[in-house]
């Protein structure tokens, strides 16, 4: 966990070039204060360190392998390397910040802990970190989202954690945020919001992005030992919130010899009114208390996105990606459901891989982009894809056959 | 003059701010309601311009802006409303929502729409103070509209004296960490905020808000500071209701619990 200085990390009160800061009503100024205050003196003390350095290896089975996918490079006429965060303990990189934060709260003295979810990954993350602490934990989740992902909500439930439905709004995932953002407003001294990914207030992308860094701090120290060099051409990564592009661009901002592409969910296209590209249909506006790009009404009400993967499926997206793509230093190409099927059913034949839907539109970028054969691409594939077999049977004729 | 400075001049006590939702129940009851409220007798009128995301709503007022954006309200809308309502209105108007749909409509357009149909104050809860004071103080002075902030319980002495010297009109006291429409009346640790609240002799009137519902928690509030915002028990109130003037005046005589025949 590393500062860096160049244009394009976070200033002192949490802008990214200009988007970010803290946009909250005074009722949780003292929380988000006290957040801010603390998050980078606790982590930077030693025992914090350890105690995290030895969950991630230990618990969450880091460092995740670095795979050299030969027979998609072989299809693409290119190296690719698999970044395995699929292999990570409940399946994707949410459990790298869970892990984190629990470890904040802890220090903080919170003995309560709230979260929101859309897919349930974050809540499952959470609720096992909370199991492992022997903490309350108390997942906002849209009644939509409930529906539609039930074997994670069981996965919560058994891990001890009281699922709570949200009715209001849209009844998804921004709504769970909204609903688990006013449970802190009410419990301003006992609890700790786990936010799961670099959006909200200030401190919440910076801490979160400096949690999953550890990707790319891993993925240096693997690509030196297979390539002889500690970056690639390119990395590519899917962006919801953006916490696992977050982790995995992290120590090449800086680079400029580093190609940083993220992939959005387009949904049934970015133009047919049911689409989560953020970045290309979203425009300047305050999200969850962060100034950043929106999907938005011209009267600025928040619209609905719509991606075929729950976690992709968010209006905003965090600040630092709304800086680097408006400055040019990450590219966005958006992907739709379509694209991120058949992405998936290529990587399950030709490497015996399953992704997660979230993941599967990054490893479509391959399609989109022509890279050089002596180029070498790093692709973060952030979760796995079981928790989506439900909806791949829905929409993949091949599996009912 | 600001309306909102001439009401404290010339009142300190027992002032009652009644908060509605713009466009509820129906898109087209706004200005009824102000008129209805301001002949029942109510001080001031603090106007929700409605959102999709509101973070410091309880349900109740959530439930109002989703019905009032469901029959069409929106900024522009409201500013049509209110066009023509100084022809009859006298009382001051305050607007409460959220700072994005302000950012879209453009801050120094909105500030300039309020001067002209006759807005005195706003509320913005989730407008940080740096910005404010950097980005738009001077326009809020430029067409005389009061910003108002919050404070709350956990709001720190130092703190609470900063919000006060950059609001104008009142400062509007949250009367528990929560969101509206939470609490059941008041216990003693409120009433100890409210002594404190007191003895901090700010330079603004202070208005509590936040569980006030009733005559019991209204005139405890008023035996602490200058008066009361009331929010979530109104939106009760007129929900379902059959006749807009007599639910605001019934209303507003439950609380001030003077008898119909005194408030005539
Ligand atoms: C596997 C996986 N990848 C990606 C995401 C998207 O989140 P983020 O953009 O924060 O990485 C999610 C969210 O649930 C996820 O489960």
């Amino acid at each position: 966990m590393t500062t860096s200085t160049a244009a394009y990390s976070i200033d002192e009160r949490g802008y990214y070039g200009p988007f970010g800061g803290a946009y909250i009503p005074e009722m949780l100024y003292n929380n988000v204060e006290e957040l801010r205050q603390n998050y980078l003196e606790i982590t930077q003390t030693k025992s914090f360190q350890k105690e995290f350095e030895q969950l991630l290896k230990d618990y969450v089975g880091r460092p995740t392998p670095l795979y050299k996918a030969e027979r998609l490079s072989e299809r693409y006429q290119t190296n690719i390397y698999l970044k395995r965060e699929d292999l990570c303990h409940t399946g994707a990189h949410k459990i790298n910040n869970t892990i984190g934060q629990i470890l904040v709260a802890q220090r903080l003295g919170k003995t309560r802990i709230i979260a929101e979810t859309g897919a349930g990954q974050h809540g499952v993350a959470t609720a096992t970190v909370c199991a492992l602490m022997g903490l309350e934990c108390i997942v906002y989740m849209g009644a939509k989202d409930i529906e539609r992902q039930s074997p994670n909500v069981a996965r919560m439930r058994l891990l001890g954690a009281t699922v709570h439905p949200v009715h209001s709004g849209s009844k998804t995932l921004k709504d769970a945020t909204n609903e688990a953002i006013r449970d802190w407003i009410n419990h301003p001294q006992n609890t700790h919001y786990i936010i799961g990914s670099v959006v909200g207030p200030h401190p919440y992308p910076d801490m979160v992005a400096r949690f999953q860094s550890v990707i790319s701090e891993e993925i240096q120290k693997q690509l030196l030992s297979k390539t002889c060099r500690n970056y690639p051409d390119v990395i590519i990564a899917c962006v919801g919130g953006g916490s696992n592009a977050a982790g995995a661009f992290y120590h090449y901002i800086d680079n400029p010899n580093v190609k940083l592409i993220c992939a959005e969910a387009a949904g049934k296209g970015v133009n047919s009114g049911e689409s989560a590209a953020t970045s290309i249909l979203g425009t300047e506006g305050i999200i969850h208390g962060s100034k950043t790009l929106l999907m938005q009404t011209k009267d600025g009400q928040i619209i609905e996105p719509h991606s075929i993967s729950a976690g992709l499926d968010y209006p905003g997206i965090g600040p630092m990606h709304a800086h680097l793509i408006n400055s040019g230093r990450a590219k966005s190409i958006a992907i739709t459901d379509q694209e991120a099927l058949e992405a998936t059913q290529q990587l399950a034949q030709l490497e015996g891989i399953i992704p997660a839907l979230e993941s599967a539109h990054a490893l479509a970028i391959l399609e989109q982009q022509q890279f050089d054969k002596n180029q070498v691409v790093v692709i973060n594939l952030s979760g796995r894809g079981d928790k989506d077999l439900g909806t791949l049977m829905d929409n993949l004729e091949m599996l009912n056959a | 003059m600001n309306r909102l400075d001439q009401l404290f001049n010339s009142k300190k006590e027992n002032i009652l701010n009644i908060y509605c939702t713009a466009g509820y129940p129906n898109l087209e009851d706004t200005t009824s309601i102000i008129k209805a409220l301001e002949n029942s007798g109510v001080d001031l009128v603090e106007l929700g311009m409605p959102y999709s995301d509101p973070l410091a709503d309880g349900p109740t007022i959530q439930a109002s802006g989703t019905e009032a954006l469901a029959n069409g309200m929106s900024i522009v809308t409201l500013f049509e409303q209110l066009k023509d309502v100084r022809k009859e209105v006298k009382l001051p108007l305050v607007l409460m929502g959220y700072l994005n749909p302000v950012l879209q409509y453009g801050v120094e357009a909105f500030l300039k729409q309020c001067q002209q149909v006759g807005v005195d104050g706003l509320i913005l809860p989730d407008l940080p103070l740096y910005e404010y004071e950097e980005a738009y103080q001077e326009l809020f002075e430029q067409y005389n509209i009061h910003p108002i902030f919050l404070v709350t319980p956990l709001t720190p002495v130092e703190r609470i004296h900063k919000i006060d010297s950059l609001s104008k009109g009142f400062v509007y006291a949250v009367s528990t960490a929560s969101t509206t429409g939470k609490q059941s009346g008041f216990g003693q640790e409120q009433l100890t905020y409210f002594q404190r609240l007191k003895d901090l002799k700010l330079n603004n009137p202070i208005l509590v808000g936040f569980g006030v519902a009733d005559h019991q928690t209204y005139s405890t509030v008023c035996d602490y500071v200058n008066g009361a915002v009331v929010g979530s028990a109104f939106i009760r109130a007129l929900k379902g209701s059959g006749n807009l003037e007599k639910t605001v005046e019934d209303f507003v005589t439950m609380l001030k619990a003077t008898t119909l025949l005194e408030h005539r």
